[in-house]
């Protein structure tokens, strides 16, 4: 007979706040975390308030019209349309830094060799990151609210600010557009335990092969017209519209009411848990060379 | 390098109802990647407190072979368990510096540390007791990538240590030492063992495994060659003996101790004796109205042992002979 002996693990909490710290403290975190807000602000506030204040014109739109999508009656789209496009790009970059550099750095090998288990690593980096994402979301939001208000204060304009209940379905439709991205960017960081290769495909993707299914191939075809609904990029565009404001324009790139909102939401929801399931898989079964 | 406190680290519970002293088993470990067979049907057993030497030339297998153990590479067939948990479980209290210490750069070594700490339930002031440990307390606050090759392998020693575990294994521990650091490093090993620790380590330099090790296994090719203790390895010294005339003296010592201990080489008498037999032969040999002008005790390193058995041939590497 063999005495078993087991070592109590780390409390959970202990496990999410040790993540939270390796997020907070890495660089490229703040860089990319902080670039999401800011070109959000840039292209849905700042381009078009000084394009108002000069009396052009914005991409067809009268100077009245522009004012009139800075403000506080906007604030969803404002805050999340830059989501499914160049904010994916920026949070999938997130998640396959979070996971692929864990193999680059040799940082999970000396991790498990503690004896940990597998699935708690996944469980605090996860945790971790939506915290994370919840804060930049959270920030984004009032960043933008904050902006606007000012925007109309400044000019006269009347702030009506989206109900309670319309901001918080933007906020939780922001929270799970941004955890599919992080998350399907975790998952490509665990499959290829690397950093530039992952990053490199999902950009590939979010900004190439969506863009040319949707803008080329779907008009063309009616596989692709009809498969365009099942891609990430394309739902959380269209949970984006529909989240936005009736009066919306919805002239951002990657945005765009391609499948109803309510299908939009389930599809990304399948994205994230299927991405989690499969890192967590992949995680568990193979080796760690 | 500095004692090992233990005090503070998480309860150890005892699931099981009997206590064994092989604390690390293997049996009929085999890692194939595709046709390679890396570890082939290996079996080896640990036992509680001991000191023991895996050694075994570049590419035998010796870190595929720590890996299955601690978890991080499924055998292709055969078991292994670690304080009786199977390899692969979470839970063992084990803790392990496996080819080369892999911390995050961006942060310092205390808070690689903390993080390690967090999943392992280790308190707090367990990391400055183990970096004071491992002499790195005065740059604890430092970025891991500014440390030095020697200070980022002693993080990663500290980093086994941090969970206090009861049996630490430590693949290459002096990789990247200086002298200093590697005489300390070997002192830091017996101290572990001497506090009643398991220390499993894996090491291509005889010299480092000869200082340290009770026991020792010597893989080949994937293959357990051989498990012994050091002493056992190395077998009888050998005494070289000058004396005349050389008849008498081989007359004498033969009836002494056996012909098959007892051979001439270039005009000197070589016998296979333990280190004590010494001056009862030069006594015998004297009373024997035998010369004897010359006197020898040599004794055969574990590096002649491992060449003698793998067939290896020795490079030099930092800090001794290398197979």
């Amino acid at each position: 007979m063999t005495a078993v002996l087991a070592r109590p693990a780390g409390p959970m909490h202990r496990v999410v706040s040790v993540e939270l710290l390796k997020l907070v403290r890495r660089p490229a975190t703040w860089v990319l975390l902080g670039l999401w807000p800011s070109l959000q602000m840039v292209f849905a506030l700042l381009i078009p308030y000084v394009s108002y204040r000069r009396g052009a014109s914005f991409e067809g739109s009268p100077p009245e019209a522009v004012l009139g999508s800075t403000l506080p009656d906007r604030l969803v789209e404002n805050a999340l349309s830059g989501l499914p496009l160049f904010g994916g790009a920026l949070l999938l970059t997130l998640g396959a830094l979070l996971t692929g550099s864990e193999y680059g750095w040799g940082t999970l090998k000396t991790l498990l060799a503690q004896s940990p288990r597998r699935v708690r690593v996944l469980a605090g980096q996860l945790l971790a990151l939506e915290i994370v994402l919840a804060c930049t979301v959270a920030v984004t939001f009032l960043l933008t609210a904050g902006a606007s208000a000012l925007i109309a204060g400044a000019e006269g304009a009347p702030a009506d600010w989206p109900d309670a209940g319309a901001a918080a379905l933007g906020f939780g439709g922001g929270l799970l557009i941004a955890s599919t991205w992080g998350v399907l960017g975790m998952l490509l960081g665990t499959l290829l335990r690397s950093t530039a290769l992952p990053i490199a495909l999902g950009l590939v993707w979010l900004l190439a092969i969506e863009s040319l299914v949707v803008n080329v191939a779907a008009p063309l075809l009616d596989f692709f017209d009809s498969a365009q609904a099942a891609l990430p990029g394309v739902n959380a565009g269209s949970l984006v519209a529909a989240l936005a404001s009736p009066e919306a324009t919805l002239d951002t790139p990657g945005v765009a009411a391609i499948v109803a909102g309510p299908q939009a939401a389930w599809v990304l929801g399948v994205f994230l848990v299927g991405a989690t399931a499969l890192t967590g898989l992949l995680l568990a079964r193979r080796d760690i060379a | 390098m500095h004692a090992v406190t233990g005090t503070g680290a998480p309860p150890i519970t005892t699931r099981g109802t009997s206590v064994s002293e092989a604390v690390v088993v293997a049996a009929g470990l085999t890692k194939r990647y595709g046709t390679r067979t890396v570890v082939d049907r290996l079996s080896l057993e640990v036992r509680r407190g001991e000191v023991f030497g895996v050694l075994g030339p570049n590419g035998a297998g010796k870190t595929t072979t720590l890996r299955m153990l601690l978890g991080l590479v499924r055998p292709t067939s055969g078991s292994a368990s670690v304080l009786g948990i199977p390899a692969g479980q979470p839970g063992a209290a084990v803790g392990a510096l496996v080819e080369g210490p892999g911390f995050y750069p961006y942060l310092s070594g205390r808070d690689n540390l903390r993080v390690l700490a967090g999943y392992t339930g280790a308190p707090v002031p367990r990391v400055g007791a183990v970096l004071e440990t491992v002499d790195l307390a005065d740059r604890a606050r430092d970025r891991y990538r500014t440390y030095s090759l020697g200070m980022k392998q002693r993080l990663g020693v500290a980093a086994a240590l941090l969970s206090d575990p009861e049996v630490v294994v430590l693949d290459e521990p002096t990789n990247g030492l200086d002298p200093a650091g590697i005489t300390d490093m070997r002192a830091l090993l017996r101290r572990l063992a001497d506090e009643g620790r398991t220390v499993l380590l894996s090491s291509h330099l005889l010299g480092e495994v000869e200082q340290v090790c009770d026991r020792v296994a010597i893989i080949a090719q994937g293959r357990l060659v051989t498990e012994s203790t050091v002493e056992e390895l190395r077998g009888l010294g050998r005494l070289e003996i000058e004396a005349q005339p050389l008849a008498d003296a081989a007359a004498v010592v033969t009836r002494l101790v056996g012909g098959d201990r007892v051979s001439v080489v270039d005009g000197v008498l070589h016998v296979q004796a333990e280190p004590g037999e010494a001056a009862r032969l030069n006594r015998a040999l004297v009373q024997a109205d035998v010369d004897v002008t010359g006197l020898r005790q040599t004794a055969r390193t574990l590096e002649e042992v491992f060449l003698e058995i793998t067939g290896d041939e020795i490079t030099g590497d930092e800090g001794g002979a290398t197979v």
